[in-house]
């Protein structure tokens, strides 16, 4: 049986139909979730894709948080289902607190899509352990709400417990604390970041296809699940 | 206590024939006015002069450029891709037995003046709604634009406005933003022009008519409610010139909402799979007015509203106010009534308002009642399309001899190495040269995942199929050109569009237009209209492609000072497998290969972009422009890349082979070194600006079948120098060398050191 990762549309997402088919490169099945479902459909894993969700009014992310399909997502990502979220998906996790700290508007004030190189700092996570450690990968970054802040004691903690998934190499683009561009939860299975693996899986329409191991990444940690050679879950780094 | 106001209803205006109605203050003239008497029998109530005023304005009812816009359909080479043309909301074409492309410019120009951020949005908003009206899923936009002087004080206000909200509301709907242009001239201080381009697909059965068919079926309101917001912005704004006041005209500027925007994409989209509608059509300027008059119009029939159940943001808005409205985020369905249900239940997945207002009749009357008074009874195709045709007055501007006379190939020349080095480093950092990623970078143009090309390329490239089958897109358009000869000027954008799309590997199909002109009560801009459109049309029918609708945009003028005359032409192509494309730019790939200049170089600088940036000067006659070349010069690309030939092709536009090749080099930082052809000064080589040119390189390997291709094809062919990338410079032999990273400095620091940083 084929694995099944499910993307969440909400209304106003928009990457939803890049991230299922990232999902179907990558060799598992899409399965499209709602917002409004009560259930994840069978899935084994989800994506929160990128988009302007509610139109990211009072804040991005914050209503999304609310929506029913979140019910079953934090209790799956509570007993170790892979969650992925990337760009407005980071920030909706950011806001239901299943990750740390909060994404604000760009130190320069202007929306900003750029490619752009990052450094895979935790290549343990479920969403990583396709990657060298330390590799650096090309993917695009597009976003008016993508500086990443958190306060002191967070940012330490997250950086003493390999938590730090991703940062940003060069010109940090957006302001965030630390060039950090996505972090985990300590268990290591969900993971948030604001640049977009999806749109790096083919050479024809993305910078590179190094965006693509974040997608086999989850299939080979789910393939280790069930084969019961993962200690549960990919677990950070110092843990 | 309530205050009670007497209802101007139809028997109340019958019964009261004298009394005085402001018409001129709505912009109608006196015989327009009377007109609307006879047709009615009576006096027009307060709610249908309302609508005759906004409907025969010019925005609405292209009263003065209809009789010049005949040409293009007369004029149209016969096409048997064309599945819906000029007067349906885009135009279709068929790309593939089952796929076919709808595409069209509109501009939001006087808004984006008066209130830049909500302006611009609202332009690409509107446009949209357009595409999606033909049954079409939105795929991408552009944004041709142009600014007044870049260190005028309130250019920065325009610009960062405008671009801000493109980026705003085009993000937020998902569409990638793949190209367009960025051009500033003084001539648009108080004047900027923000045209929109949209392009959609739909499965060729999925093509959706606007015609309110089948007596009894539902008229149902969806989208957005209905506020005070942008009451009269078409016609107050865009029908009269600018004066000192125009600024306090904020409250007609539409103010938009893409998330709603959005949500009524995907609820449209989901009643089309289902063929939940009948006919459709989109609310933009004139509101409900146009939307429920031309929908009754093109059926024939007669439609029965009721206001009162329109939803409102303000419950206090009168009739009047209602059908004038320009709210955004608002469609017109027309649904059969067994499937009303149904798509209310669509409406409400998607969190989208939907109501029924009324039904179709065979009354051939727009019959409208507020609270059970009729406030409107009218035949709705005196509205849609029995309103006022003028033929104008035209006459060749007064100062057009002295222009033509003037030319710039009598200026002062560099012509030592050194003042020809600094003049291509002067020249990639002048604004309308000089790169534009700090405007497109605010743009997404990733989103959906199909864009092949994008800003900076020649055109935008968008895959269609899994199986290759694609799509690209250019506008263009020169002012200044236009201004100097408006005939051969819509000409030269014509060429420019058709050729960006050429030279990509695609094969150009058809046009959209949008064209920006001043007051067409002065016989001068009108006279440069007549002879646009003539040029236009005459170009099409040279080229082999159709003109699928556009756009017309008057009154860009601020007192008695108009804009350059400015079609903007946009060309769309299609390619069978979008991974054969060309791209612009050389690569570490093909170093070595041979760098070649397609067309015949002249000396030819008026009106071009040298003397401009180093005279300040504007006379001459343009660049001559050679349609039959065009058309065999595209052939002769679209085979090459079928063959795999190139590499690399670059469009020659503003600026001339110098600039050409700074762009080559700078989009992957691969240098180049070409040498002056014997039969050519330095100058005229690097910056003259004749057209039906292109910069090619090709393998050495196949240079012997690609120049045979181009003898076949009788386009000339120089072969001018190589891909060297392990120079890092632009080198043309004998005269300079420029390291890139000094280029790169002076062509990309222009626009981030005139914009960025926060607005006060």
């Amino acid at each position: 049986m084929s694995t099944k990762i499910g993307v969440i549309t909400f209304p106003g997402s928009l990457d939803d139909r890049d991230a299922l088919r990232a999902v179907g490169l990558a060799g598992a099945e899409p399965v499209s979730l709602w917002h409004a479902d009560a259930n994840l459909r069978g899935v084994d894993a989800v994506i929160l894709p990128g988009g302007f969700s509610y139109g990211d009014y009072l804040r991005a992310g914050a209503i999304a948080r609310f929506a029913p399909v979140m019910e079953p997502l934090m209790r799956a990502a509570a007993e170790g289902m892979p969650v992925l979220g990337i760009c407005n998906g980071f920030q909706i996790l950011c806001e239901a607190h299943l990750l740390p700290g909060a994404l604000i508007r760009n130190q320069h004030m202007h929306f900003r899509t750029r490619d752009l190189w990052l450094r895979v700092e935790n290549h343990r996570t479920a969403w990583t352990s396709s990657y060298e450690p330390g590799q650096e990968i090309q993917v695009v970054l597009k976003s008016g709400e993508g500086r990443y802040v958190a306060d002191a004691r967070t940012l330490d903690e997250l950086e003493a417990e390999g938590r730090v998934v991703f940062r940003y190499l060069g010109e940090n683009p957006n302001g965030s604390q630390r060039d950090i561009a996505g972090v985990c939860n300590a268990a290591g299975n969900v993971v948030g970041l604001m640049p977009h693996p999806e749109h790096a899986v083919e050479a024809l329409t993305g910078p590179s296809t190094d965006g693509l191991g974040v997608f086999t990444s989850v299939l080979a940690h789910l393939a280790r699940v069930s084969s019961g050679t993962s200690t549960a879950t990919a677990g950070a780094a110092s843990r | 206590m309530t205050q009670q106001i007497t209802l101007d209803s139809v028997e109340h205006a019958a019964a009261t024939p004298e009394v005085v109605q402001p018409y001129a203050e709505l912009g109608l003239r006196e015989e327009e006015y009377l007109n609307i008497r006879e047709i009615l029998g009576r006096r027009p109530t307060q709610s249908e002069l309302a609508m005759y005023s906004i409907m025969w304005s010019e925005h609405c009812s292209y009263k003065s450029s209809k009789v010049h816009l005949r040409q293009f359909a007369q004029k149209q080479p016969p096409s048997d891709r064309l599945l819906a043309g000029i007067g349906e909301n885009a135009g279709v074409v068929r790309v593939s037995d089952t796929l076919a492309v709808t595409f069209k410019i509109e501009s939001h120009n006087h808004p984006s003046f008066v209130e830049p951020h909500q302006g611009a949005a609202t332009g690409v908003g509107g446009i949209v709604r357009d595409i999606l009206a033909m049954g079409a899923r939105p795929i991408a936009v552009m944004d041709p634009l142009r600014f007044g002087a870049p260190d005028h004080p309130d250019t920065r206000r325009v610009v960062t406005g405008v671009v801000a909200g493109i980026s705003q509301y085009g993000n937020s709907l998902g569409l990638p933003n793949i190209g367009g242009e960025v051009v500033f001239d003084p001539c648009y201080q108080g004047n900027p022009l923000v045209n929109a381009l949209c392009v959609g697909v739909l499965p060729v059965e999925r093509l959706q008519r606007k015609a309110a068919a089948g007596v009894g079926n539902v008229v149902v309101l969806l989208g957005a409610k209905t506020g005070r917001d942008g009451i009269g912005g078409v016609s107050v704004l865009a029908s009269a010139t600018f004066d000192e006041t125009s600024q306090q005209r904020r409250p007609s500027v539409q103010v938009g909402d893409p998330f709603t925007e959005k949500l009524l994409i995907e609820a449209c989209l989901e009643l089309y799979e289902a063929n939940l509608v009948v006919g459709i059509q989109d609310l933009g300027g004139a509101g409900l007015t146009c939307a429920l008059s031309e929908t009754a119009a093109a059926a024939g029939t007669g439609m029965r509203i009721y206001l009162e159940r329109v939803p409102l943001r303000e419950p206090s808005m009168e009739p009047h106010e209602i059908l004038a409205s320009e709210s955004q985020e608002r469609m017109l369905l027309i649904v059969e009534p067994d499937k009303l249900e149904t798509v209310l239940e669509v409406a409400r997945k998607w969190g989208v308002l939907a109501t029924a207002l009324g039904e179709v009749t065979d009354t051939g009357r727009l019959v409208i009642t507020w609270h059970g008074q009729t406030v409107v009874d009218v035949p709705p195709s005196s509205l849609a399309d029995d309103g006022p045709v003028y033929n104008r007055p035209l006459q060749r501007p007064s100062d057009l001899a002295l222009l033509e006379a003037d030319r710039a190939e009598t200026l002062p020349r560099p012509t030592t190495p050194e003042e020809l080095r600094a003049t291509v480093l002067r020249m990639a950092a002048s604004p309308n040269l000089a790169d534009k990623t700090w405007v497109t970078e605010q743009y997404d143009h990733y989103v959906m995942g199909n864009t092949v090309l994008a800003q900076p390329e020649d055109a935008g490239m968008l895959r269609l199929e899994d199986s290759g089958l694609g799509i690209a897109l250019s506008c263009d358009g020169n002012g200044r050109y236009t201004r100097l000869d408006p005939y051969n000027g819509a000409r030269l954008a014509l060429a420019e569009a058709y050729r960006n799309v050429a030279v990509t590997g695609a094969t150009p199909v058809a046009v959209t237009n949008c064209l920006n002109f001043g007051d067409p009560e002065d016989p001068a801009v009108m006279w440069q209209f007549a002879e646009a459109v003539r040029g236009l049309a005459d170009g099409c029918a040279e080229l082999g492609i159709p003109v699928t609708g556009g756009n017309v945009s008057f009154y860009n003028q601020t007192g008695s000072v108009a804009i350059h005359p400015t079609p903007i032409v946009g060309v769309l192509g299609v390619i069978d497998d979008v991974r054969t494309r060309v791209p612009m730019g050389f690569a570490e790939s093909t170093d070595g290969h041979v760098v070649f200049l397609l067309g015949r170089t002249q000396l030819e600088l008026s009106g071009g972009e040298w003397a401009w940036v180093t005279h300040g000067h504007l006379g001459g006659k343009p660049p001559a422009v050679d349609l039959a070349h065009e058309r065999r010069l595209a052939t002769l690309l679209s085979q090459a890349r079928t063959r795999r030939l190139l590499s690399a092709a670059h469009d020659l536009s503003e600026g001339g082979l110098a600039q050409a090749l700074t762009e080559s080099t700078l989009r992957r930082g691969v240098g180049v070194r070409v040498s002056v052809p014997a039969d050519l000064d330095a100058f005229t080589f690097l910056f003259s600006e004749s057209t039906g040119r292109v910069l090619v390189s090709v393998p050495e390997e196949r240079v012997a079948e690609f120049t045979a291709l181009c003898d076949q094809h009788e386009v000339p062919h120089t072969r001018i120098g190589v891909v060297d990338a392990s120079s890092g410079a632009l080198t043309v032999e004998g005269q300079f060398t420029i390291p890139l990273d000094e280029l790169r400095r002076a062509y990309s620091g222009t626009l981030p050191a005139l914009f960025s940083g926060t607005t006060t």
